[in-house]
């Protein structure tokens, strides 16, 4: 215990860059992931191939591999980041990839006749997409995004190989200082499972509160989605 | 693949006039200007500073060089099959676990799903690695790699196992229990087989997300195959090159696996429609 007391400062600056990482890198990926999905669902053959192509990419590589590559590699060519942004570098371009095959099979979910129906009474295409599409696609799409937070919260932990200090890093460290070793593990893995939990528990009260009242007790009893934990 | 992102496509647009049509052509066009220009730039920042050298390249053609890797490799493969062999068939046990009528067991099980689902391998393998020796534990480098690769997992798989046995059809439970079969009967004879069925795709995703989580055998120095590159730069130097090299054995075989997958699941999908 005496290794956790005397570092409280230090701990905290792990936690908060470990937050740093995850919320910057998770808010970058929506961001991409989303530009990405548009592309990959555009009547624009380059851009869908692009889009593609990406998304095999970096659903495909080790976060580890990107991250090395990133912190390591880039200043090779010339451009030096600090550390930190590696690693937010890193988590957004992996996550957005996730985030893309996401909001694209969410896109997917919705009945196209649904589209038609739209269109024929008159809406155009950003009415369609913004009573019609975009709703429905949106609650289908909160439990994968939720999974695809966790999966950056996890990575999160990976940049303490590219000497970034955040709370793996931290507690890393100390133990090798002070060799108290379960107490510094279980301060770690309660911010992530606290980082994790949280997150599930917003993504299940956005969920509700995006649902239509007549569809909330629907289970989805018959649903499998295999891509669900693919991200690791 | 293709035939997916054309019905989200249909979903979002209309099928394009002639007016339509010429804008997407030149769209088309311009898209490829900028997409090209980007890599073109990648390109020339490599140029630049001399990445691109050729004999910074062929040298991987080289036959003890391939072999160093390959060495790698079978290393990455050898951790990955293990962790699969074991952590499979304990995730269908944790998932029956959580479905079990024992008070307690359930909950335990589910402690310990969410436990080893929330919290990163990384800090599995720091455990093995400086905390367990302090404790007079100490595994060889493989297991150090392997056990957190199981732990996490398992816990992963078991959720794709539970997934499985819910998505069976409720009929085929009451038909079961109609024809007079007891529950162990039920789940063992009915709804099992035909859920293990179901999640293979999920299962080779997990494959994926394990050889993915081999990596990690670089903080142990297990000589998988990001070891093996680490080992190879400080050898030749060349950090650029390796790692890239290395990414893309990474990114094939991931490749080829998700693609295994996601076909195994369209030969589900469309037959469980033709039926």
């Amino acid at each position: 215990m005496q290794a956790i007391s005397e570092n409280i400062p230090l701990l905290l600056q792990g936690i908060g860059t470990t937050i740093a990482l995850t919320f910057l890198g998770y808010l970058f990926a929506l961001i991409v992931g989303t530009a990405l999905a548009v592309g990959r669902v555009s009547p624009i053959p380059p851009l869908r191939w692009a889009a593609t192509v990406y998304v095999e990419i970096f659903r495909n590589i080790p976060l580890l591999s990107l991250l090395i590559l990133i912190a390591f590699g880039l200043p090779d060519v010339g451009l030096t980041l600090p550390y930190f942004w590696c690693g937010v570098l890193g988590l957004t371009l992996s996550s957005a990839a996730f985030v893309c095959e996401n909001v694209r099979s969410g896109i997917n979910t919705v009945p196209i006749g649904h589209a038609e129906a739209a269109r024929s009474i008159g809406l155009g295409f950003f009415g369609t997409l913004r009573h019609v599409v975009l709703p429905q696609a949106f609650r289908t799409m909160i439990q994968p995004l939720v999974n695809v937070f966790i999966g950056t919260v996890i990575g999160s932990s990976l940049c303490s190989a590219i000497a970034v200090m955040e709370i793996t890093g931290v507690t890393q460290r100390l133990n090798i200082q002070y060799a108290q070793a379960v107490a510094m593990f279980l301060v770690a893995g309660a911010v992530y499972l606290a980082l994790s939990l949280g997150g599930a528990y917003v993504g299940g009260v956005l969920e509700r509160f995006a649902s239509p009242a007549d569809t909330r007790r629907r289970s989805p009893d018959r649903e499998l989605d295999v891509t669900a934990g693919a991200q690791a | 693949m293709s035939a997916k992102s054309n019905t989200a496509t249909q979903v979002l647009f209309d099928a394009p006039g002639p007016k339509g049509r010429r804008r997407i052509l030149i769209l088309s066009i311009l898209s490829v200007l900028v997409i090209a220009g980007l890599i073109a730039l990648g390109l020339w920042q490599f140029a630049k500073n001399g990445q691109l050298d050729p004999g910074r390249w062929v040298v991987y053609l080289r036959a003890d060089y391939l072999a160093f890797l390959g060495q790698g490799l079978m290393g990455t493969l050898k951790a990955t099959g293990m962790a699969a062999v074991v952590a499979f068939p304990l995730g269908l046990v944790l998932a029956l676990g959580r479905h079990a009528q024992i008070p307690g067991l359930s909950h335990l099980v589910a402690v310990w799903i969410e436990f080893f689902r929330g919290i990163p391998m990384l800090l599995v393998v720091y455990a093995f690695l400086l905390a367990l020796p302090a404790y007079g534990v100490n595994v060889p480098r493989f297991w150090m790699l392997v056990i957190p690769m199981i732990l996490v997992s398992s816990a992963t798989t078991a959720e794709v196992f539970r997934a499985g046995i819910r998505a069976v059809d409720k009929g085929q439970r009451e038909a079961a229990a109609a024809i007079g079969l007891s529950g162990f009967d039920t789940m063992f004879s009915v709804i099992l087989p035909q859920a293990v069925r179901l999640v293979l795709p999920s299962l080779i995703l997990a494959l994926v997300s394990l050889l993915k989580d081999s990596t990690l055998g670089f903080v142990v120095s297990y000589n998988e195959l990001q070891f093996q590159g680490k080992t190879m730069v400080s050898i030749t130097r060349y950090l650029v090159q390796t790692y890239v090299v290395v990414s893309v054995i990474y990114i094939a075989i991931n490749f080829l696996l998700t693609r295994v997958a996601l076909m195994l699941d369209a030969r589900m999908k469309a037959r469980a429609a033709s039926s």
